[in-house]
């Protein structure tokens, strides 16, 4: 069985503070780390590879050469080997330019390990942008069937099997391989790297493709290539602070707030 | 300028494991006076129990510094999860590693490394403190066995320890020079725990007395050679020195980073309380106080892998660290106010954690007799 | 570009009922339409979607079109994406809304993707430029720290999924009437490469829908141990509200993860919302700001829920909770 997962490097989204004197967003050296999402993805594949040891697992991400960091992480708990997609006129790529290279880089990674993937597991969405976009995507890309915020999966036989959650409720659904599925939050939790295998990951060699590499045509990449483009960001204005509640006893709070909000008509 | 990118790496693994999941617990382990197994199986996954032991007994084979760093990152949010740690990489493995047969090394330290049989120290006895000469435990010669009779008191971990090395008088007569080690079966007929001492601070880790009668110990279990375990006994303290050092730098960053974060939003008077220069000029002393400690213990441990005799650095590091921790976490707590005298902050259980420093592995008065014993010689 | 005319509502529905997610995208939907001096045309996949057709027209689509065959009553990815790509090809819709709904955010990025074209996930605005029709869509980016406004300038059709709530139904009205195009298409065989095997019926505690309750009364690691939850609980209970929790919650174990509301849990947008013990991390925040009213009781008078907090109170949630509870209790007497 081999298994790749495609994960997104992101700043610490807790960790970014807004200036609110000018209404901006301090993003300058906020830590970043991989998306909380796909370390559960990452994690639902080590699990694979725990029960069959014979399962390789990849890790891909599109980004800069600082999101090396965000792979050795990866290969820190479990994964066997990573590539990074990095070039200049891959900024700023909307869902479907990336998962234009992503799909490209499938493909190039199968022909340079000689293998073809089984099955290719994303987070259901990056934290930062939140648009839960690219691993369907990436499914289309390729051509495959999809699975989306999965909780955990199965395989066997050929197929994939995964509960999955739906607003009715969960729901078991299967799927020929090779298929995509997207990994929402987890029963379990990403298990931690041990000193052994956090020395390794420092030292491992992660091999760079260009997109000269994976052959891509420069016009559907980058802000020129993509669909939707961002026009601005902007800090929302903060709601001004409510009505604060101080008293001496629980009693008398709950008792002015009840009377607060029966006259502001909520309860 | 001690540290390389292996070192930080292995520090921002800990940092995760200590605020992932310890930060949340650590007033939890103090209440209800255990540290659940779950954290010690993650930490035995992660090769923390054996983080400084050679890799040929089943250890990471990491230098002191590497121990270091995920000690001071424990302990910034628990203590108490990093005493079995500790002892496992210091007290638990020195006595072997310093005078141990290969025999003996192949047969306990690997059980040790991997964070699955705990190996309890017995130095200390209810008459003899610092004093360590001065102990009664007898061991009397019997065909291929030894017989031990005595009492060992304060033993981190003695309820659950598989094992236990301990000293005992081979040759009375000769004071500290007739002392011998011996590595004890806690199975073994005749031993037992006393009570689970109800402690002050560093709760979840049990500690309590053993009570040896009439234990027969075989002779292949004797630790070095026979009159030569005092020897072994101060220079295992002297590598356990460091830890405890490193507890104290800990607990002082972790006091600090609650007092910061609560100056910074605690209003008083109109203003922040980060805002009034007399608390402005405490977080300035602590901070000094707390860099030089760190200095202090980062040497210690550099000199260490250095291959150097660190009895006088590991000491003054030990003295110096734990002692400034005492006035860190104390104005630390003194910040909070009324709050800092509330279980609900931790700071309050840092106050209390930190007290046991200047005390176990060796006295702040006794790091100053080999302090100034080295000075004056 | 200008052959693509129309603002295009997706339906869905569930058992032939439209569901509220795409009925109050009409009314939004309408506006642009307008602006652009075009038509809004709602477009109702299903099976037996009599009832759905209907409450599009009354909440006013110009026109309909509905494919309604036995082969859409269970949604698939690959089966409607079939049918809506059959569909844009043949009439060209200049903008498509999708519901921002579990089956909205599955679907929405598989028909981009097969139709090469732009998509915007989650918005909570939507804005045009009526002299060349492109939508200007707003959404919330770094878990709601910041917005992002975002344009498909030149691929068509463009399509946006809208997070529930953001925009509220308009008055049905049932007098209007609309052309309704009835379309055959039907799913080669092969198309559908999944199936459900298995519906989980979700277990009494299961049963929470956050997404749809009124009222959630939310608790975090502020409430000390978890049995102080049974106090969440009362008070959810005297509100007829259900109970929520923070990640923090969650993570200790305190409360299962079918009652996370935030980033990795549900994005919920009740008429009261009541946090308990909850600080205010961003990925709380990012799950429960589009709450109509907002109350936050903390100790800390600084935690950051307040500063989006409508009502707060300061204070130990042992004491204010039962206090709290009693005295709604005593007001609905």
């Amino acid at each position: 069985m081999n298994i790749l997962v495609c994960i997104k490097q992101v700043p610490d989204i807790e960790q970014i503070k807004i200036d609110t004197s000018k209404n901006v967003m301090l993003i300058e050296g906020v830590p970043t780390i991989v998306n909380t999402f796909d370390t559960y993805a990452l994690e639902t594949a080590v699990k694979v590879k725990d029960a069959d040891p014979a399962t390789k697992v990849y890790v891909v991400t599109m980004g800069p050469e600082k999101a090396k960091e965000a792979l050795k992480s990866c290969l820190s708990v479990g994964a066997d080997k990573a590539y990074l997609v990095s070039d200049s006129v891959l900024a700023d790529s909307d869902t479907l330019a990336t998962s234009y290279v992503l799909g490209s880089a499938v493909k190039a990674i199968e022909a340079s390990e000689a293998l073809s993937f089984d099955l290719i597991l994303c987070g259901k969405q990056a934290v930062d942008g939140d648009t839960a976009q690219v691993g369907s995507q990436l499914a289309e890309y390729l051509n495959y069937p999809q699975i989306t915020s999965a909780l955990e999966i199965a395989l066997d036989g050929g197929k994939v099997r995964a509960k999955r959650e739906t607003e009715e409720g969960n729901e078991v659904m299967e799927a020929a391989l090779p298929a995509v599925v997207t990994i929402t939050k987890t029963a379990y939790e990403p298990r931690y790297a041990s000193v052994k295998t956090k020395m390794a990951a420092n030292r491992a060699q992660i091999p760079l493709l260009t997109a000269a590499d994976l052959a891509l045509d420069t016009a559907l990449v980058g802000l020129n290539g993509s669909a939707a483009k961002v026009v601005k960001t902007f800090v929302p204005e903060r709601k001004k602070g409510g009505v604060k509640i101080q008293e001496e006893t629980g009693e008398l709070a709950a008792d002015k707030l009840t009377a607060l909000l029966s006259n502001a008509g909520v309860i | 300028m001690f540290f390389n990118e292996d070192h930080e790496y292995i520090r921002d693994l800990a940092r995760e494991f200590a605020e992932k999941e310890l930060a949340p617990i650590a007033n939890e382990i103090d209440q209800n006076d255990e540290v659940p197994q779950h954290i010690y199986d993650t930490m035995a996954e992660m090769g923390f129990f054996g983080i400084k032991i050679p890799e040929e007994y089943g250890g990471q084979g990491m230098d002191t510094r590497t121990y270091v760093c995920v000690m001071e990152e424990i302990c910034k949010k628990c203590i108490a999860a990093s005493l079995i740690m500790s002892s496992a990489n210091s007290l638990s493995t020195a006595p072997m590693l310093l005078a141990g047969t290969e025999e003996q090394k192949q047969k306990y330290i690997p059980g040790i490394a991997s964070g699955k049989d705990f190996m309890a120290f017995g130095l200390t006895e209810p008459g003899a403190g610092s004093d360590a000469g001065s102990m009664t435990t007898k061991a009397v010669e019997d065909g291929d066995y030894y017989i031990l009779n005595g009492r060992k008191t304060f033993i981190t971990g003695a309820p659950f320890a598989k094992n236990a090395v301990i000293f005992a008088k081979t040759s009375p007569e000769k004071g500290s020079k007739g002392i011998t080690s011996f590595i004890v079966d806690m199975s073994l007929p005749g031993v037992s725990v006393g009570k689970h001492e109800d402690k002050m601070g560093l709760r979840g880790v049990a500690t309590s007395d053993i009570v040896l009668e009439d234990v027969r110990v075989h002779k292949s279990e004797i630790l070095g050679e026979i009159d030569r375990g005092f020897i072994t006994a101060m220079k295992t303290l002297s590598v356990g020195r460091i830890g405890v050092a490193c507890q104290g730098i800990g607990v002082s960053q972790g006091a600090m980073d609650e007092a910061v974060k609560f100056i910074k939003e605690r209003k008083q008077f109109g203003k922040r309380l980060a805002d009034f220069q007399g608390l402005q000029f405490m977080i300035a002393d602590m901070e000094a106080k707390l860099n030089a400690a760190r200095l202090l213990t980062y040497n210690a441990a550099y000199e260490m892998d250095m291959g150097k005799d660190v009895t006088k650095a590991a000491s003054m590091a030990k003295y110096y660290a734990t002692e400034m921790s005492l006035e860190i976490v104390s104005k630390a707590l003194q910040m909070h106010g009324g709050y800092g005298y509330i279980k609900d902050y931790p700071i309050e259980r840092m106050y209390r954690d930190a007290r046991v420093l200047t005390i176990f592995e060796g006295t702040s008065q006794v790091q100053q007799m080999v302090i100034s014993g080295i000075v004056l010689k | 570009m200008s052959e693509y005319k129309n603002f295009w509502v997706f339906i869905e529905s569930q058992n032939g009922e439209a569901k509220n997610a795409s009925l109050e995208l009409l009314s939004p939907g309408k506006k642009l339409a307008d602006a652009a001096g075009e038509k809004l045309v709602a477009v109702v996949l299903g099976s037996q979607v009599e009832a759905a057709v209907k409450a599009a027209i009354s909440y006013g689509a110009d026109e309909v079109i509905k494919v309604d065959s036995a082969e859409y009553a269970d949604y698939s990815t690959e089966g409607y994406t079939y049918a809506l790509e059959q569909l844009v090809n043949k009439y060209k819709p200049a903008t498509i809304l999708i519901g921002a709904t579990g089956k909205g955010r599955d679907l929405a990025p598989r028909l981009a993707g097969r139709l090469k074209t732009g998509l915007v996930a989650d918005c909570t605005g939507l804005d045009i430029d009526a002299s060349t029709g492109t939508v200007l869509w707003t959404r919330p980016v770094y878990g709601g720290k910041s917005m992002a406004s975002i344009e498909i300038p030149s691929a068509r059709p463009q399509i946006g999924t809208v997070r529930q709530g953001v925009f509220k139904r308009g008055e049905p009205d049932t007098g209007r009437s609309a052309d309704i195009i009835g379309e055959n298409i039907s799913i080669p065989a092969g198309t559908i490469r999944t199936s459900v095997v298995e519906k989980i019926a979700e277990a009494a505690e299961g049963a929470v829908k956050l997404e749809e309750a009124d009222v959630i009364v939310s608790g975090g690691r502020g409430l000390g141990k978890p049995e102080n939850f049974s106090l969440v609980k009362d008070l959810a209970d005297v509100l007829g509200g259900v109970v929520g929790a923070s990640r923090a919650a969650v993570d200790a174990g305190w409360i299962s993860h079918v009652h996370q509301v935030g980033q990795t849990g549900k994005t919920v947008g009740p008429k009261l919302y009541i946090a308990c013990g909850i600080s205010g991390a961003i990925q709380h925040l990012a799950g429960m700001s589009g709450s109509d009213v907002i109350i936050a009781i903390n100790r800390d008078c600084d935690a950051p829920i307040f500063d989006i907090a409508d009502y707060g109170i300061v204070g130990d949630i042992k004491e204010v909770l039962p206090a709290l509870t009693e005295a709604i209790k005593k007001l609905k007497a």
